[in-house]
């Protein structure tokens, strides 16, 4: 099953971050490669720099920033291939910003064809 | 005859073959149905056929063939391969299915009802309904809860199984201790759903399954538990009056506690406890056991006590195990102390029935009476239990 590793977190609340957190997030992504689980991940620019589109009578609204006010926001993510939901929070368990923020592990949808 | 060896087959068995049910096709809805069709089958068959050897091993034999005509029927449509796979899966079953003992896989479907990703009150739900039998709308009753609401709620946490691949295994290396006091934490919460209020069928369900989990995997905490209820359950003879007044620990008549059952559940936590693997519920078990032993209040061993539940703050730091410490701290003789304790408490433990009841009395046993008054008057108007509300109503006429 694949599973997508939503990753959330307080903006800049790495500066709390023991330890060296690119280093940390490098070791994951290869420790997920060579376990076969990895099947893709980024990291996302702040939602500073985020746009929001709705499609409304046809026309597309667009308005700056993200749609919700919370704290915690969307940060990156990681697409995994696991067996079964405890390995996939084994491994949401290792992403280095589930110190200080919080790993949300959905399912991905399958279509019948 | 029938009728009752049916009702028999099913309440003893239920759980051990949709267990083995949901094992087999992973589908929580498949089994319950399946099952249900064997149960149909077996009120038009056994009257007339007599009631089988091995009522259990008939009805998951039957049940797993009903699954596998529900699958075909659903998969016709669909393709060859899922078919020809069926066809496989039929062939495995073993010629001999009505007289072989079934496998038990109860244990790795209660981690599987327990699995932290479901919430709590779903584990619950869903730990009943399918390792004890009980019907969505029994568990409603018993939660004060709509049918409707439970309804839903099994099949949400059956869906979320499905749909978030919570696996059917019992978890492995470190994780299984964590995963275990999941497990404990339910059938506890079972337990106590079935002793204030009063519903002795919850209560028996809680002890069985603690048993089952012990007998697949003898860990010391699930001895503990076990001990700590059956404890609980020895007592539970003295608990009330001919008025359905709660009789306090303080004022039960001793002779009335089953005396067999302590000398068991005693035996079974001494043999935990020799395993130097102490956690909650071997304490509880512990403090428990001394109130057993005591021949009165007075003369109970509250030295002990107290230390114990100091033992027990320091594995689970909860406001509500420091209010039981300061309260045994009280009756080793220090009940000013204990009220200065529980006004540290006040904060986390506000609007808590048990606080405020530990208040009341402490503030009674320090001679401040109106305080005590107004206390106990508070308490009255937080509990629910109506055995409970005429002990602290008789309390409140008491004071001087």
């Amino acid at each position: 099953m694949q599973y997508m590793a939503l990753i959330y977190a307080v903006p800049n609340g790495e500066q709390d971050y023991e330890g060296d957190m690119m280093a940390d997030y490098g070791q994951f992504t290869q420790d997920a490669i060579a376990a076969g689980v990895y099947v893709s991940g980024e990291a996302l620019m702040p939602e500073t720099d985020a746009s929001t589109v709705r499609m409304r009578g046809g026309k597309a609204q667009i308005t700056d920033g993200p749609f919700a006010e919370t704290k915690e926001t969307l940060g990156g993510y990681y697409l995994l291939e696991c067996a079964d939901l405890d390995e996939a929070i084994t491994w949401a368990a290792k992403i280095p910003s589930a110190k200080y923020g919080c790993v949300e592990v959905r399912p991905v949808m399958v279509f019948d064809q | 005859m029938i009728q009752a060896a049916l009702a028999h087959a099913f309440k003893a068995d239920s759980g051990r073959v949709l267990a083995a049910l949901i094992a087999q096709f992973r589908d929580f809805d498949l089994a319950e149905e399946a099952l249900q069709d064997a149960i149909i089958e077996a009120a038009r068959t056994w009257p007339r056929d007599g009631t089988p050897s091995n009522t259990s091993a008939w009805l998951l034999a039957v049940a797993r063939r009903r699954a596998l005509d529900r699958m075909r029927k659903f998969a016709r449509a669909k393709d060859e391969a899922v078919l020809q796979n069926l066809g496989l899966l039929a062939e495995d079953q073993p010629e001999d299915e009505a007289t072989q003992e079934i496998p038990d896989e109860r244990l790795r479907l209660i981690f599987t009802c327990c699995h932290p990703a479901l919430a709590e009150e779903a584990q619950v739900a869903l730990t009943l309904r399918t390792l004890c039998g009980l019907s969505a709308r029994e568990i409603a009753q018993a939660f004060l809860v709509p049918h409707a609401t439970m309804n839903q709620r099994l099949t949400r946490a059956k869906a979320k199984i499905s749909n978030a691949g919570i696996p059917y295994r019992v978890p492995e290396g470190p994780e299984i201790e964590a995963r275990l006091a999941a497990v404990l934490s339910v059938i506890y919460l079972i337990f106590n759903a079935g002793y204030a209020p009063r519903n002795p069928v919850l209560s028996a369900e809680a002890l069985r399954l603690c048993e089952v989990v012990h007998q697949l995997q003898p860990l010391p905490e699930t001895a503990g538990l076990w001990a700590l209820m059956s404890l609980h359950m020895a007592r539970d003879p003295a608990r009330l009056d001919a008025d359905n007044t709660l009789i306090s620990l303080k004022d039960q008549n001793r002779a009335l506690w089953d005396h067999p059952a302590i000398a068991r559940a005693k035996t079974r936590l001494l043999h935990a406890l020799a395993q130097s693997r102490p956690g909650p519920y071997q304490i509880q078990a512990a403090i428990s056991a001394l109130h057993c032993e005591a021949e009165s209040w007075a003369t109970t061993d509250w030295a002990q006590i107290n230390a114990l539940y100091g033992a027990l703050y320091r594995l689970s730091p909860t406001p509500v195990v420091a209010l039981n410490h300061a309260v045994a701290e009280a009756h080793a003789g220090e009940p000013k102390e204990a009220l200065t304790k529980l006004g540290e408490l006040q904060m986390a433990l506000e609007g808590y029935q048990p606080f405020h009841a530990a208040r009341a009395e402490l503030l009674a046993q320090c001679g401040k009476i109106p305080a005590a008054r107004l206390e106990y008057k508070h308490v009255i108007s937080l509990t629910i239990a109506p055995e409970e509300r005429a002990f602290l109503l008789k309390k409140l006429s008491e004071l001087p």
